[in-house]
């Protein structure tokens, strides 16, 4: 199915989302949408789905101009869209869940059994094996992503819309992943990937449709291009993809763990040292959390064995308020649940974890906020970090992902850290700003400061560590140097399996 | 405070007295006599205004109770317990001390009042901290628990026997403070208007200069907002809890000043008029904020007032209406709530960031327990 808009505008209040868009995807091609976060490709793939109607231009399907006033309209023409966050009921079966909104059977009897039959048809078909009687909730991430595709496919889905669908998925399942979708176009589907991701763009479509401020910059086959030159369309300038760093001259121990146990941390013993960074890499849920959270003194003590000690001193007892003053630093994974307060203002949060003493406070006893003070360091922090707009009365809420998470880096590297917990340090983060980000941990690094790295993104972690550790099942699979191990080696140790 | 926080209430107050007009005018009588009536005499010279800023005075106390709570993340239903505990407390040191001279007992009768409320507050503060337990359903309870303590010991061991009226014997006469009427003049000294109300307007400075100047008010709108970030924060949450509630209950407590000490000059049981569960209201409709809790306290009180000529005037309707426009404004308030979070949803499409944030949620928290 070949889908077509044509000179498509739409307009949020001020924001001019989709400026006069062109964009074809061709019949049975891969076709990604790439651009950084609020450059409007989410929102002209949604009215391709008829989620939003545009304020102008029109929408052509195989050629013939077509009213998608609803995503009904956009099922019946055969397009459908698997979303960002999936959209299933959790407590029903993956049948259940398929046929929600087209279910089979006469208005009184559901027939399921029917309906079961065709699912298994189609997981055959493209591959896409998932039991249809599992409870959704009991599925995997990535096999719930493949019951949003039998959704769309069960409803006869010619052209296939994905929002940042490999955001949720380990590296294994991505390429299992982008097999399914490799499958899907040698049937005759067509499939549009909305990512932010070059790799991926690389690796699986054929053509790639660049997005920047609401506007196309560029139209291209994908064998006609590179990472460097999409990263220039995506962020308008040049864009330096590889870490630059040079290497490590580490110092004493900063941080020596000693069979660390907490939650799902499992008997965990490293050091940190002065001048280098360690990274952390392993899947999601292995203990990174609950290990970076130890370290920072927001775990019960109680739940903690083992011996952390830092420059020498036995870290157990001491609160994260005493660990922040005695200089570690700590960029939490989350930033809306941990770093930031939403509502109050960049001032504000520029000195959450140092709020009670001077410079923040002030008068007796430091009871007082010295706004003075603080705005100062606000400003700082936003002149120095590169968070926009600069204004440090806006609430944190209003800030893009990539501005909340420079203004928390920024407000920990001012501590100043003698060692930096960092987790998922570009998470949700754009290119311009991840180039930005790593320079500035690098730079950290060389000016002594022991950096503990965690990151999900197994190129980010490779490409910052001087010392990698992987972590499988709570415990340390394996120590590698990052500039000699392949990605290979690296998620067999993730995996759990052996050299 | 921007122009738009106090549109909203104000546009709340409109609808409830349009409502409460055609509830008036159903009945029979003219809307238009009723409200004159209302507003007329509780803003009369000097009865009018006297009575009106007393009524406002504990609502004033109570709603900046409930509001520094909920800056702190908590829903303190429990200022009804809290002020009779407090004020009962009052009345024993008046009574115990009696002999003091006024400099002093006057200050020690105030500290009370603040301690006695601020502890039985940290009660259910305490239990949430140390293990969890509501403090919607804590303070409740406390509630009657309190209610039946003072009761009980006004009845068995501080009434003076033959009083057919449960109430205290009466508190040292230097342990009274002054009325207004003894200054203002004009104001003649048996409106009960006194010292306390001034006190109130202090205590709404203080409460706003405590939540938006010093590092304790940041810990308590950081836990409010993000307990999680709060603690990476280096904020302990639990201490926050205990802390917040004895805020809370310290200014429910204030409330024991104003009807001991400037009032009756006793402990009279049964006295309040409902000012804790109003509280709630009044810190609805004035945001959470001081000056808001200050005008909204000030509306219920001419609500309250202008309610007994209505009552005496008009052929048909009660001074019920008083309760039906209160709840009306409580209900608008609510409503409000839900305006602003479909503006929000209209407005989040374009920002691309969710701004439905956590007052609309708070808000519909309290609206649902408006009155118990």
């Amino acid at each position: 199915m070949k889908l077509e808009l044509r000179n498509v505008t739409k307009r949020f209040g001020a924001v001019l989302a989709n400026d006069h868009l062109n964009i074809t995807v061709d019949s049975g091609t891969i076709h990604a949408i790439v651009g950084e976060n609020g450059a409007g490709k989410s929102t002209a793939m949604r009215i391709a789905y008829g989620f939003y109607t545009a304020d102008s231009g029109e929408i052509l399907v195989d050629d013939a101009v077509r009213e998608i006033r609803a995503p009904r309209d956009a099922i019946a023409l055969g397009i459908g869209m698997v979303h960002q966050h999936f959209m299933l009921v959790r407590p029903m079966t993956v049948t259940e869940n398929i046929v929600l909104g087209a279910e089979p059977g006469s208005a009184v009897a559901l027939d399921l059994r029917k309906a079961a039959a065709a699912i298994r048809g189609l997981s055959e078909e493209f591959r896409l094996t998932v039991d249809p009687d599992a409870i959704v909730e009991t599925l995997s991430v990535g096999q719930q992503q493949r019951v949003e595709l039998l959704k769309a496919l069960y409803r006869r889905a010619e052209l296939l819309i994905l929002d940042e669908p490999t955001a949720v998925l380990t590296p294994q399942e991505v390429e299992e992943f982008f097999s399914i979708l490799r499958r899907m176009r040698s049937q005759g589907k067509t499939v549009v990937i909305i990512t932010h991701k070059l790799s991926e763009v690389l690796a699986i479509s054929d053509r790639v449709t660049v997005m920047r401020d609401g506007r196309v910059v560029g139209s291209v086959k994908t064998r006609d291009t590179n990472a460097a030159e999409l990263a220039r369309l995506m962020v308008g300038r040049e864009v330096l993809l590889r870490v630059e760093k040079s290497p490590a001259k580490p110092g004493p121990d900063v941080l020596t763990v000693r069979n660390l146990s907490v939650q799902r941390v499992n008997g965990v013993s490293f050091a940190v040292r002065a001048g280098e960074i360690v990274g952390i890499a392993g899947v999601e849920g292995n203990g990174q959390t609950e290990l970076i959270e130890a370290l920072a003194g927001l775990l019960p003590e109680r739940q903690v064995t083992g011996t952390i000690s830092f420059g020498g001193r036995d870290l157990r007892a001491v609160d994260a308020r005493r660990r922040r003053e005695i200089g570690i630093a700590h960029v939490p994974e989350d930033r809306h649940r941990r770093g930031l307060l939403l509502e109050f203002s960049l001032s504000e949060n520029s000195i959450l974890g140092v709020h009670y003493r001077p410079p923040a406070a002030s008068g007796v006893g430091a009871m007082l906020l010295d706004k003075k003070a603080i705005d100062r360091r606000a400003e700082f922090v936003i002149r120095e970090f590169d968070v926009r707009p600069p204004n440090p009365a806006l609430p944190a809420r209003a800030l893009s992902g990539g501005n909340q998470q420079k203004l928390i880096i920024g407000r920990e590297f001012e501590l100043p850290p003698v060692l930096l917990l960092i987790a998922q340090p570009t998470r949700g983060v754009d290119i311009g700003a991840i180039e930005f980000i790593h320079r500035k941990i690098i730079a950290m690094r060389d000016a002594g400061c022991a950096v503990l790295l965690v990151s999900a993104e197994l190129e980010e972690v490779t490409a910052l560590a001087d010392r990698l550790l992987v972590l499988h099942n709570g415990r340390i699979a394996g120590e590698v140097d990052p500039s000699l191990a392949t990605a290979e080696e690296i998620g067999l140790l993730m995996t759990g399996g052996r050299h | 405070m921007k122009l738009r926080d106090l549109l909203f209430p104000l546009m709340a107050v409109v609808c409830a007295f349009a409502v409460g007009a055609v509830v008036v005018l159903i009945i029979g009588d003219s809307p238009l006599q009723v409200f004159s009536l209302l507003l007329g005499s509780a803003l009369s010279w000097p009865d009018g205004i006297g009575y009106t800023l007393f009524f406002a005075t504990p609502l004033i106390f109570t709603g900046l109770a409930v509001a520094v709570a909920l800056h702190g993340g908590l829903l303190n239903i429990g200022a009804e317990g809290q002020l009779y505990v407090a004020a009962f407390a009052t009345a024993w040191v008046g009574i115990t001390f009696a002999g003091l001279p006024s400099l002093l007992l006057v200050p020690l009768c105030c500290l009370a009042a603040v301690l006695a409320g601020a502890a039985w507050a940290a009660i259910p503060g305490v239990l949430k901290a140390r293990f969890g337990s509501h403090e919607v359903i804590n303070t409740i309870m406390l509630n009657f628990i309190a209610v039946a303590l003072v009761g009980y010991l006004t009845q068995y061991h501080y009434r003076i026997p033959g009083d057919p009226i449960m109430e205290s014997a009466p508190i040292g006469d230097t342990a009274q403070i002054a009325r207004l009427g003894s200054v203002i003049p004009g104001l003649p000294e048996r409106i009960p208007l006194n010292v306390a109300f001034l006190l109130a307007l202090l205590a709404a400075w203080c409460v706003y200069v405590l939540l938006w100047k010093t590092t304790w008010g940041y810990e308590i709108r950081a836990t409010g907002q993000n307990p999680a970030a709060a603690e990476y924060g280096g904020i302990s949450i639990r201490r926050q809890m205990v802390l917040t509630m004895a805020i809370s209950g310290g200014l429910a407590g204030m409330v024991g000043i104003n009807e001991v000490l400037g009032y009756r000059y006793r402990y009279y049981d049964g006295f309040s008029d409902n000012y804790g569960f109003t509280g709630i209201a009044v810190a609805l409709l004035g945001r959470n904020h001081p000056a808001g809790v200050v005008l909204a306290a000030l509306l219920f009180a001419v609500l309250q007032r202008g309610g007994v000529p209505v009552d005496a005037f008009t052929q048909l309707v009660s001074k019920d209406i008083v309760q039906i426009l209160q709840a009306l404004v409580i209900l608008f308030v609510a409503a409000e709530a839900m305006f602003q979070w479909k503006w929000a949803g209209g407005r989040r499409q374009g920002t691309a960031s969710g701004s439905a944030g956590a007052v609309p949620s708070a808000q519909a928290g309290t609206a649902t327990v408006g009155k118990i």
